[in-house]
C-alpha cells in the first residue's frame, strides 16, 4: 500500500512542477504589475513550440531521388539525407537528440523579447484599467497566439521525442533501500521535476539575493515609495514580466515530451494554473509553488483506481473542487498576504 | 399607455421588434437571411441580453455562463424524452432546472467578488463540464450527446395518444418547428427577453444593480443588503442561458458537453463586450455581428479569396490571398481575437460606444465633445 501511495505522489509531481512554474510566473506579474494575464498560458504554448520550431530546423533534410533504385511501392527511392547529420557528423546526430534541452537555450531570448514586447506594447495601458479589462484583453491576446500557432504549425499535437539517453524508467525504489523494480519512475518526469526545482529556486535566489531582486520586492510592497526614491520601479517590472515569460516558456519546453503540443495547449493549462494561483493567495510566490505541487499531487491521488470507486468522477473535478472549498473558506488562498486582494 | 414605459424604451422596443421580426427581409442581400443561421441570431442574442444583465449592471465578470446554456440543453431534450416533443413545456423545464442550478451556483460564487468571482464560476463550470463528460454519462450521453430517439417513453404524449414514426422532432401544438417556423418560435423569446431585460434595467431594481456595479461598499453601507440582489440577478441571467440553450435543443435537439466548456463561457463575453457591455441592444448586436462572421468568414476558402482579390497584379494577388486565407476559414477565430483585442483597447463601450461616438461627432457644434461613456467596473 505504502508503494502505490508513494508511486502516485511521485506521478502527482511532473504535473505539479508544471502548475508550479505557470504558476508562479503568473504570481510574478500579477505581484508586480498588478495585472491578470490570461495570456499566460499562451506563453506556456509558445515555449513548447520554440521547441518544435527548434526541431523542425535541426531535422531539415536534403531529398534526392536517385532514379537507379526503387522503393518497395515501385516508386523511384527518396533518399533523404537530414542537414545537420550532413554538416557536423555525428555532432549533428547528438544536436538533434537532444534538440528538447537545447531549445531552452533558444527559447530564453525568444520569451524574453515577447515577454517585454507584450508588456510594452500593450499590457502597459492596461494598468489604470480594471481587473475586468485586464482579463479581457488578455483573454483577447491568448486568442490571437493560439491562432496563429494554429494557423503556422496546424491543429494536430506534434510529438517531441526525448533524448534517448533519458528514456526508460527511473528505479526509485532500489535508489531509497526499497525492493527493486517495485516504484519506477520515467526518468524525464524526474528530469522535469528536478528542473523545475531548479528554476523555482533560481527565480527565488534571484529576487532574494541580488539587489535588483531587492528593488522588485520593495516595489512589490509599495511601487509608489520605491518610485519616490528615483529608482524606475517600471523597467524593473517590465523586465520580470521577461522573466515570467521565460519562466513560462521554459516550463513548456520541457514539458513538450510529456504531452505533445498542440495550439490549445496554453488554455488548457491557463484555466488549471489560475485556479492554482487562487488556491496559492493572489501574490504570494512561495504559495503559487506549494499550491502547484499541492494540486498536482492531489489530482494523482484522485485518479487513483481506489479513490474512484469510493467517489466517482472525482479525478475529473478534485482540482476546481479544492478551489471552491478554498475560496469559500479562506478568501486569500493558503499563503496570500492579509488583504491583498481579499474581498 | 400611460407611465408604463417612456417613450425612447417603447420606441426601442418597436424598433427592435421590427427590425428582428424583418431580418429575413433585410438580411437576405448579406446572404445570411436563411432560417438556421437567423435561429442562432436568436438563440445567442438571448443568452448575451442575459449575461448583460449579470455583467452589464452588476459588473460581476462570469466566467462560467456555458454551464447553464448547456443545463438548459439537457433540460430541454430530456423534457422532449420524458415528458412530450412539445417545445413549450420544454422551454418552462429548462429555464426552471437551470435557474434552480444558477441559484445553487450564484450562491456559492457571490460570496466573493471581483477576480475570484470569476476564478468560481470558471471552476463551477469547468466542473460541469468535466463531470457531464465522465460520471454523469448516464445523464448527459457522454461525447456522443443526449439525442432523441423513438425508443423514448414521452409520458405525456403516451397518455395523450399520440404515437409518431420517423425520426422524433420537437414541436409546437403539433406543428414541426423547422425553418422559418423555428426562427419566429426564437425571435419571439428574444423579444420578450429583451423587453423584459428593458424592463430589468429600468426599474428600481435595476438600479439596485448598477449601484452595486458603481459602489458596493457603499451600497452596504447604507443598509442594503446586496447579495440578494446580485444572486437575483444571477439566477435570472442563467435563467436566460438556460432559456437559449433550451432554444437551441428545440432547433437542434442533440446536447452535447461541449456547449459547456469555457470557451463557450468566453464566447458569450465576446459579445457582450464586441456590442457594448450595460447598454440593452448591444450584446444582442455583438451575438448577431460574431455569429454572422463566423458564418460567412469560416466558408470562405482560397478560391474564393483569389477571385476577390483578382483585380490585383499577379504576384501581389498571391502574396495577398496568402496572407488573408490566415484570416478566414479555420482561420476566423484570429480575426476575432484580433477584433477582440482592438475593441477592448480603443472601445471599451464596444460598438455601441463607436456609434455613440460617431453620433456625438456629428452633432457637436464646435465645443461639446462627445460625452465619456459608461465604463464597466468590476464589483470590489
Amino acid at each position: 500500500m505504502f508503494e502505490i501511495i508513494f508511486l502516485q505522489f511521485l506521478n502527482g509531481l511532473d504535473k505539479g512542477a508544471a502548475y508550479a512554474l505557470i504558476a508562479l510566473g503568473l504570481t510574478l506579474v500579477f505581484g508586480t504589475l498588478g495585472v491578470v494575464n490570461f495570456a499566460h498560458g499562451a506563453l506556456f504554448m509558445l515555449g513548447a513550440f520554440c521547441a518544435v520550431t527548434v526541431r523542425m530546423f535541426l531535422t531539415m533534410e536534403t531529398v534526392t531521388i536517385d532514379p537507379e533504385k526503387l522503393s518497395p511501392w515501385g516508386a523511384p527511392l527518396e533518399v533523404r539525407e537530414p542537414l545537420v547529420q550532413a554538416w557536423l557528423g555525428d555532432f549533428g546526430a547528438v544536436l538533434v537528440n537532444y534538440s528538447v534541452p537545447l531549445s531552452i537555450l533558444i527559447t530564453i531570448p525568444i520569451m524574453l523579447l515577447v515577454g517585454i514586447g507584450l508588456e510594452r506594447g500593450i499590457i502597459k495601458h492596461f494598468y489604470k484599467r480594471t481587473h475586468a479589462e485586464q482579463i479581457l484583453v488578455t483573454f483577447g491576446l491568448a486568442i490571437v497566439a493560439q491562432e496563429v500557432i494554429k494557423s503556422v504549425f496546424g491543429p494536430n499535437p506534434i510529438p517531441q521525442p526525448m533524448p534517448t539517453d533519458l528514456r526508460g524508467a527511473a528505479d526509485i525504489g532500489a535508489w531509497l533501500g526499497m525492493q527493486a523494480n517495485v516504484i519506477t519512475y520515467p526518468v524525464w518526469r524526474l528530469i522535469y521535476f528536478v528542473f523545475a526545482g531548479v528554476v523555482i529556486g533560481g527565480v527565488f535566489a534571484f529576487l532574494q539575493f541580488t539587489t535588483f531582486g531587492m528593488v522588485v520586492r520593495a516595489g512589490m510592497a509599495d511601487r509608489e515609495t520605491v518610485g519616490l526614491l528615483g529608482i524606475n520601479i517600471d523597467r524593473r517590472f517590465t523586465i520580470m514580466f521577461g522573466l515570467a515569460a521565460v519562466v513560462a516558456g521554459m516550463a513548456g519546453v520541457m514539458y513538450t515530451p510529456l504531452l505533445p503540443p498542440n495550439y490549445h495547449l496554453g488554455m488548457d493549462f491557463l484555466v488549471l494554473s489560475f485556479v492554482v494561483v487562487v488556491v496559492g493567495g493572489m501574490g504570494s510566490l512561495p504559495g503559487a509553488v506549494a499550491a502547484g505541487f499541492l494540486l498536482g499531487i492531489l489530482q494523482s491521488f484522485a485518479s487513483m483506481n481506489q479513490v474512484k470507486a469510493i467517489f466517482p468522477g472525482i479525478d475529473q473535478i478534485i482540482i476546481y473542487l479544492v478551489a471552491v472549498i478554498i475560496l469559500l473558506v479562506r478568501p486569500r488562498g493558503l499563503m496570500g498576504r492579509r488583504g491583498v486582494m481579499e474581498a | 399607455m400611460t407611465t408604463f414605459m417612456s417613450r425612447n424604451d417603447l420606441f426601442l422596443f418597436l424598433g427592435f421588434t421590427v427590425v428582428v421580426l424583418a431580418m429575413p427581409i433585410w438580411l437576405a442581400p448579406f446572404g445570411a437571411g436563411y432560417p438556421d443561421l437567423l435561429q442562432r441570431f436568436m438563440i445567442f442574442g438571448i443568452f448575451a441580453v442575459g449575461f448583460n444583465i449579470l455583467f452589464g449592471l452588476t459588473g460581476y465578470l462570469s466566467f462560467g455562463h456555458a454551464a447553464f446554456f448547456g443545463v438548459g440543453s439537457y433540460a430541454a431534450v430530456w423534457s422532449f424524452k420524458l415528458l412530450t416533443l412539445d417545445a413549450i413545456p420544454a422551454m418552462i423545464f429548462a429555464v426552471l432546472i437551470s435557474g434552480l442550478f444558477a441559484l445553487i451556483i450564484g450562491f456559492l460564487c457571490l460570496r466573493r467578488s471581483g477576480i475570484y468571482f470569476s476564478i468560481l464560476t470558471l471552476a463551477f463550470a469547468q466542473m460541469s463540464y468535466n463531470l457531464a463528460y465522465s460520471v454523469l454519462t448516464p445523464i448527459t450521453n457522454g461525447e456522443t450527446g443526449l439525442q432523441l430517439t423513438l425508443a423514448d417513453p414521452r409520458f405525456l404524449d403516451a397518455a395523450m395518444g399520440q404515437t409518431f414514426s420517423g425520426q422524433p422532432v420537437p414541436t409546437l401544438l403539433g406543428q414541426q418547428l423547422g425553418g422559418y417556423a423555428g426562427f419566429y418560435f426564437c425571435a419571439g423569446f428574444l423579444i420578450l427577453s429583451f423587453f423584459i431585460a428593458q424592463r430589468i434595467a429600468g426599474s428600481p431594481f435595476g438600479m439596485m444593480l448598477k449601484a452595486i456595479k458603481s459602489n458596493q461598499t457603499r451600497m452596504q453601507f447604507t443598509g442594503f443588503n446586496t447579495r440578494p440582489y446580485a444572486l437575483s440577478a444571477f439566477v435570472i441571467s442563467g435563467m436566460y442561458a438556460g432559456l437559449a440553450g433550451a432554444l437551441l435543443a428545440v432547433t437542434d435537439p442533440l446536447a452535447g458537453a461541449e456547449r459547456m466548456q469555457w470557451t463557450a463561457s468566453g464566447e458569450v463575453v465576446l459579445m457582450t463586450i464586441l456590442g457594448g457591455v450595460g447598454t440593452l441592444v448591444g450584446p444582442v448586436i455583438g451575438a448577431w455581428i460574431i455569429k454572422y462572421f463566423e458564418n460567412i468568414l469560416s466558408a470562405l476558402n482560397d478560391n474564393i479569396l483569389a477571385r476577390f482579390w483578382s483585380f490585383l497584379p499577379e504576384g501581389v494577388a498571391d502574396v495577398v490571398v496568402k496572407i488573408t486565407s490566415k484570416f478566414v476559414g479555420d482561420g476566423w477565430h484570429l480575426t476575432l481575437g484580433l477584433a477582440f483585442v482592438i475593441v477592448v483597447i480603443f472601445l471599451p463601450g464596444g460598438i455601441m460606444e463607436g456609434v455613440r461616438r460617431i453620433a456625438a461627432a456629428f452633432r457637436r457644434s464646435g465645443s461639446s465633445s462627445a460625452k465619456p461613456s459608461a465604463r464597466t467596473q468590476p464589483a470590489e
